[in-house]
């Protein structure tokens, strides 16, 4: 994934928070916390940057946090919060 | 306003968990509840919120509207609409349309009065975007058992509607079940009723509330009762909604789904017809009184910066239960449940099921006086009849000997030193 380009999904909204952040999905309705306001940073950058890593990189995430990171994202993927952006998507 | 013994503040800390951080504080609530009118055509016995009669200082359609505006700024991405029966405001339409247009969503609750096969098909049609969510209360399975709490008439309106709904092709409507005493028998009829109209059920807990303060000694569910309730809801949680209202069950073993927190002035709260805003939907009383949004500056001032709130946000000591080894799964139980039988808010819940609560409710205490009332002033044909027809218990006159005669008016006739 650290690879890929993601972005945040266009139904998605996100309501900063103390902790982080809420997401909510107008189009399944699931509400999801992001708890730290790192994620918020990197979620938020995905799209303006070429693949997840830079987006990590951005939001001042050092690599050896890189792997748990990507497990975070891979659980807003699953409830489509952030969708894999067309171009330069890994097979 | 403070209605707990002062609590240390301290710096919000950065990490712990979700619920540790819930207990803090939202920027914006998470569950918002919105009673648009106290007006209602039922009487029900146990009415959380005393509703029968409207207020003449209900917000109007354009205040609300204001309302729903400054929802949407404050990301407050869908609120609970009820009463009162919030159908019968001639606006109820009108303000669905204009919250949904504006990205509220809404999950209004009715006894389904005016849910016509009309307004049924408006509600599955693409005008609501699939962003509407229809809860109708039905406190029984059967029309025994319900009408004898919302009265008469009543189950047979909630059923229509269902039909209604169901014929106009909207899908999972919610039947909204408030558990007690007489139906905790009938939980897997709910379950075949919500499967028979494609619906989802949702179970919530009675509150001693406005008039449930009234009927609460008689309906609220007997300990054996919530054992029963827990066991069901560890069966079939998954697919039946419960609005989080039962973490007081925790305390029987393993949490049930959901979030098991008191949610009032952190995550949740309500906001009534005339614009105050309270603790929570179940806390409609004075000392929970946060302010009102015409007075006070708008919804956000008051969640923001009321006292009351922040006190609410405050750390909790846990007081009485603290020592308990279930504290940490029920804390405490509900705020609103405590004060309404008089308890202490630092102490166990009425119904701690592991019965510290009846130890509690055995002592001294005093009811608090209910700070508002919109019951009808005179019942009318919908009031429930709490009686049910039955024989006469033996116990209660044992035939010593046959009457006298039907004419023997003498006070002492038949009596025999």
């Amino acid at each position: 994934m650290l690879d890929e380009a993601w972005t945040l999904s266009p139904s998605v909204a996100l309501r900063p928070e103390p902790f982080g952040a809420l997401a909510y999905h107008f189009g399944n309705r699931k509400l999801t916390f992001l708890k730290r306001p790192e994620l918020v940073v990197a979620v938020r950058a995905l799209g303006e940057h070429p693949d997840v890593r830079s987006a990590l990189v951005a939001a001042g995430i050092p690599a050896t946090q890189h792997a748990a990171y990507a497990e975070a994202l891979a659980g807003l993927a699953r409830t489509d919060m952030i969708r894999p952006r067309g171009e330069g998507v890994a097979a | 306003m403070t209605i707990a013994p002062a609590r240390p503040t301290a710096d919000r800390p950065k990490t712990g968990t979700l619920v540790e951080q819930f207990e803090l504080g939202l920027d914006a609530p998470i569950c918002l509840t919105w009673e648009l009118t106290y007006a209602c055509n039922l009487e029900c016995a146990h009415c959380l919120s005393s509703s029968g009669r409207r207020d003449p200082r209900e917000l109007t359609t354009e205040q609300c509207e204001a309302v729903i505006d400054e929802l949407q700024r404050m990301q407050v991405f869908y609120v609970n609409i009820g009463g009162g029966e919030p159908t019968i405001r001639p606006d109820f339409w009108h303000l669905l349309q204009y919250a949904v247009d504006h990205q509220v969503g809404v999950k209004f609750s009715t006894n389904g009065v005016r849910l016509t096969p009309e307004r049924a098909a408006f509600l599955a049609s693409p005008a609501c975007n699939g962003y509407v969510d229809v809860q109708i209360s039905l406190d029984g399975a059967t029309a025994e058992v319900n009408d004898y709490v919302r009265g008469p008439r009543s189950y047979d309106t909630a059923l229509t509607a269902l039909q209604n709904l169901q014929d106009a092709g909207f899908t999972d409507a919610k039947i909204s079940v408030v558990c007690t005493r007489q139906n905790i028998s009938q939980l897997d009829d709910f379950k075949a009723l919500a499967d028979r109209f494609g619906a989802t059920l949702r179970l919530t807990r009675l509150r001693p509330s406005g008039r449930g303060a009234d009927v609460w000694d008689e309906l609220h569910p007997l300990p054996e009762q919530q054992r029963e309730l827990y066991d069901w809801l560890m069966a079939h949680g998954e697919g039946v909604l419960t609005g989080d209202s039962f973490f007081h069950l925790a305390a029987f073993g393993e949490a049930l789904p959901g979030l098991n927190l008191c949610g009032a002035g952190r995550v949740v709260c309500l906001i009534d017809p005339v614009g105050d805003v309270y603790a929570c939907p179940f806390a409609i009383h004075d000392n929970f009184l946060a302010g009102n949004l015409l007075a006070d500056g708008g919804f956000q001032r008051v969640w923001q910066d009321s006292d009351l709130f922040a006190d609410l946000r405050s750390p909790q000591t846990g007081g009485a239960c603290a020592k308990c080894s279930f504290y940490d799964t029920c804390r405490g139980g509900c705020m609103a449940a405590k004060f309404f039988t008089g308890l202490p808010l630092d102490g166990p819940d009425p119904e701690c099921v592991q019965g510290y609560g009846e130890a509690a409710l055995a002592g001294e205490r005093t009811v608090p006086a209910a700070s508002q009332d919109h019951s009808k002033a005179a019942p009318t044909r919908n009031q429930p009849v709490m009686l049910t027809i039955g024989q006469r218990p033996d116990v209660l006159a044992p035939p010593s000997a046959p009457p006298v005669s039907a004419c023997a008016e003498n006070p002492l006739a038949g009596f025999t030193p």
